[in-house]
């Protein structure tokens, strides 16, 4: 778009925001959306977008939970392999209807090599997945059919306890095939075709996005806002110097940790903190050298107070974690590490001891490097568990480098500690632990194995019925917690900056905000 | 003239070709590549993504295919922003980043050079002191100080300009990033047309023509500007280059949709073609500004011609 084409659409909306009482939320959306394309996502604000414009089978509520979407109702056989999906009758934003042929065609196009989906491993249940996606077989074989127009059967080799989860996931919505297959630029401004609430207006990359309501969504009755204005505010103080001068109203970005007591002195009615699928952990490289040992990672976790990185450290709500799976996600058991509830003199004897028994002492000392990716908190965070292990014997040389270097060198193996984070796909506690099972990626970083932990993963994936699995995944958890196989710190805590003016924003486990439930009221004093 | 203008293009291209060429291989080093996030992505998935990018052939087939697509305008696609093609977002963000760089310039040139004038006129005197101080804290304090300050007092606390954000390049969003973005090369206008100009009232021409009688207007204005001018303009193409292509910060603390962003977010994402196509844009306009840089040199400084 030249200029001159750019200030003349600013002039019109500027004009139309004067004369209308419509109903517009601008919102900090975090980062330019990668791309709009539903199956091409890399970011939580890429779906954001996707999700307002393309809603799914299976939808999510303002409290995160799933209900109905394009999919009015679903039943599942006894054996949890069968799934069928009973359409709604519902239109895409030209009209035409959206049916199950949409729905084949959508997953068929999600496994597709070509695609490239990121996420494509957590459908890898349905019939011929992997299949497909490794190229071996072609889109056709996969287990997914329209038993007729309005009806969506979906046949899995096992069963999923997130399979709904999953369709609930952008990536999962259905496709307007006939928009798609005739060209390669079907996501313009202009050219695209819609299932969701909201229809996409016009772009600015880096700029601004815009989203109007969806008069053909099948629930548009009760979408309140007209307009979403959505900003790629990378700067999170660019973000709150917005909203604190009243340009934006909401921010999806995480406020940052060095702003939150200032926000809670100043404008306590717009943050809002909520749990959060999120883990805060240290990996332990378990492959070889003294923390193969089980002895020192036990001792090392005894040392670390967890509260006290929480409460005096970082001061930002975060919760105190002494498990694997953040207690918010669904179907978490009481799974706990051992000995971190005794009293604070009991666990530093205790882990004295087991660093002598593993021969270290201050006169031996244990020399480790402590990994981190360049980050303020991160760094804090590293400080204090190294000053906390200090009393053992333990020197521990601190050693930042950038994102990408960091994930590199960890996925690499090359690390003794290094600081993971964890934040959930779906809400479940398989997305947590089947990362640490044999052949997942947290295992193959960290080299943890253990026969009983994985047997008891693998059989999660064979549970139809939802308690026997969830228990099948605590004792799982539980295992990994007894073998101390990682340091977890806390659980994250969602913040974000919303104004009193913005209602049906409700913090939720998966930090997921859908546009369709909020509203707006019109500012008291004219701008 | 005209010979010289195609000489000197000639020569541009080994230059950027050697550009390319350490960039390209620069960048494949660097550890971490671009699929490396919090969460590892299973092998299947990874390699499906990196056959999409060609990232599965050697690292000579992949600078070849890349060199050959160059040739024929292409940068590739973005990795990130998979909805247009590298070409696209340097089109989309080199105007916004020339409209801010520009009228940087043009108000470092319009506030710079009369503040340095001045100075050397009024040599040693308070007004001397107080631009020279004043361009002192300018060069100083970074623009990732002034401009966060600027966005909090206008933007926040008096409200009387946007805090950020670009809104089609409606002024009241030009005019803080430009401000901002100027200060430092006022501040360095300033101090070195004043050096200059004190240089040039020195010389013997000047001497000549107060003789003849002129006013200290008429020699300032018509005889001792132009020379005066010559470090000013040879500082100007680097500068105005850099300006447009590398307001990295002033577009990341303003929200800007310009070129800058995409070179720094292309290299922390390990992006490389949308780092790669900005590298070869910034190699292509440095070379094209120092040409002009030269070409205007003959048009100040008689004494210069490109005749052979």
């Amino acid at each position: 778009m030249t200029l001159r084409r750019c200030r003349v659409l600013a002039l019109l909306l500027s004009l139309a925001a004067g004369s209308g009482q419509a109903a517009t939320l601008h919102v900090d959306n975090e980062g330019e959306p990668g791309s709009l394309d539903p199956q091409k996502s890399n970011n939580q604000w890429d779906a954001r977008i996707q999700k307002a414009l393309f809603d799914r089978l299976v939808d999510v509520a303002a409290d995160g939970t799933l209900i109905p979407g394009l999919a009015r109702s679903w039943d599942v056989s006894a054996d949890g392999t069968v799934w069928t999906f009973h359409l709604r009758d519902a239109r895409w934003s030209d009209g035409t209807p959206i049916t199950a042929e949409d729905a084949v065609f959508s997953l068929r196009r999600l496994l597709t090599p070509a695609t490239a989906n990121r996420n494509a491993n957590l459908y890898y249940a349905i019939h011929n997945a992997r299949a497909v996606n490794l190229g071996k077989t072609p889109p056709e074989s996969l287990g997914v059919d329209a038993v007729d127009e309005s009806t969506l059967r979906v046949t899995l080799d096992h069963p999923s306890g997130y399979f709904l989860e999953a369709m609930a996931m952008a990536e999962a919505a259905p496709l307007p095939a006939h928009v798609i297959t005739r060209g390669e630029r079907w996501i313009t401004p202009g050219n695209t075709v819609v299932s969701g609430a909201f229809t996409l207006g016009d772009w600015i990359p880096q700029s601004r996005l815009t989203l109007d309501r969806n008069p053909a969504f099948y629930a548009a009755d009760t979408v309140a806002l007209d307009k979403v204005v959505m900003y790629p505010l990378e700067d999170t103080n660019d973000a709150i110097r917005r909203f604190r001068s009243g340009r934006i109203d909401l921010s999806l970005a995480q406020v940052p940790s060095s702003r939150i007591d200032w926000l809670r002195t100043n404008m306590p009615e717009a943050l809002q903190q909520g749990p959060w699928a999120g883990e805060y952990f240290y990996m332990f490289n378990v492959r070889k050298g003294p923390l193969a040992d089980a002895r020192v990672r036990e001792a090392l976790n005894l040392v670390v107070r967890r509260d006290i990185i929480t409460d005096k450290i970082l001061g930002t709500g975060m919760i105190p974690s002494t498990r694997f799976v953040p207690g918010a996600v669904s179907g978490q058991g009481d799974a706990t590490m051992p000995g971190l509830d005794a009293p604070w003199p009991e666990r530093l004897s205790k882990a004295k001891a087991l660093m002598k028994d593993a021969g270290y002492s201050p006169a031996h000392p244990l020399r480790l490097t402590l990994r981190y990716n360049t980050n303020d908190d991160h760094r804090k965070v590293a400080v204090a568990v190294a000053a906390m292990w200090k009393p053992l014997g333990v020197e521990t040389t601190l050693y930042n480098s950038e994102a990408a270097v960091h994930y590199a060198a960890i996925h690499a193996g090359q690390f003794d500690v290094a600081r993971y984070g964890m934040i959930a796909t779906v809400n479940d506690p398989f997305d947590f632990l089947g990362s640490m099972a044999q052949g997942g990626s947290a295992a193959e970083s960290s080299g943890y194995t253990n026969a009983a932990f994985t047997e008891a993963v693998r059989e999660s994936e064979t549970l139809a019925s939802p308690e026997a699995r969830f228990d099948a995944l605590t004792r799982a958890e539980q295992q990994l917690l007894d073998d101390h196989a990682v340091l977890p710190i806390y659980e994250y805590v969602a913040s974000h900056l919303v104004s009193p003016r913005v209602h049906g924003f409700e913090s939720n486990v998966m930090d997921e905000h859908p546009l369709r439930f909020l509203s707006i009221t019109p500012p008291t004093s004219g701008e | 003239m005209l010979s010289y203008i195609l000489k000197r293009l000639a020569f541009a291209i080994p230059t950027l070709l050697i550009v390319i060429t350490i960039s390209f291989f620069l960048m494949r080093v660097a550890p971490g590549g671009p699929f490396d996030g919090e969460r590892q992505l299973p092998p299947e998935i990874e390699a499906n993504l990196e056959a999409v990018y060609h990232l599965d052939e050697p690292l000579p087939m992949q600078y070849l295919r890349y060199m050959n697509n160059l040739v024929h305008g292409d940068f590739g696609p973005s990795f990130k922003y998979k909805d247009f093609s590298v070409t696209e977002l340097i089109m989309q963000g080199f105007p916004v980043s020339l409209e801010i760089g520009g009228l940087a310039i043009a108000l470092a040139l319009l506030i710079g050079l009369p503040l340095g004038v001045i100075a050397a006129l009024k040599r040693n005197s308070a007004a001397d002191y107080f631009v020279m101080s004043l361009a002192l804290g300018g060069i100083a304090v970074p623009n990732f100080v002034i401009a966060p300050i600027m966005a909090l007092v206008f933007g926040v606390l008096l409200g009387w300009l946007p805090a950020g954000g670009w809104n089609g390049g409606a002024w009241p969003n030009l005019v803080l990033p430009v401000v901002a973005l100027s200060i430092q090369q006022i501040a360095y206008i300033a101090r070195m047309m004043r050096a200059s100009m004190i240089e040039t009232l020195g010389s013997h021409f000047i001497r000549t023509a107060r003789a003849k009688g002129l006013n200290e207007m008429q020699v300032v204005m018509r005889h001792a500007l132009r020379p005066a001018m010559l470090p000013v303009v040879s500082y100007l193409g680097p500068a105005i280059a850099g300006i447009v292509t590398g307001s990295v910060v002033i577009e990341q603390i303003f929200g800007i949709p310009g070129i800058g962003r995409y070179f720094v977010q292309g290299a922390l994402n390990r992006d490389y073609t949308l780092v790669m196509g900005t590298v070869v844009f910034y190699g292509a306009l440095i070379v094209l500004m120092n040409l002009l840089v030269d070409l205007l040199y003959s048009v100040l400084d008689p004494q210069i011609r490109y005749d052979d």
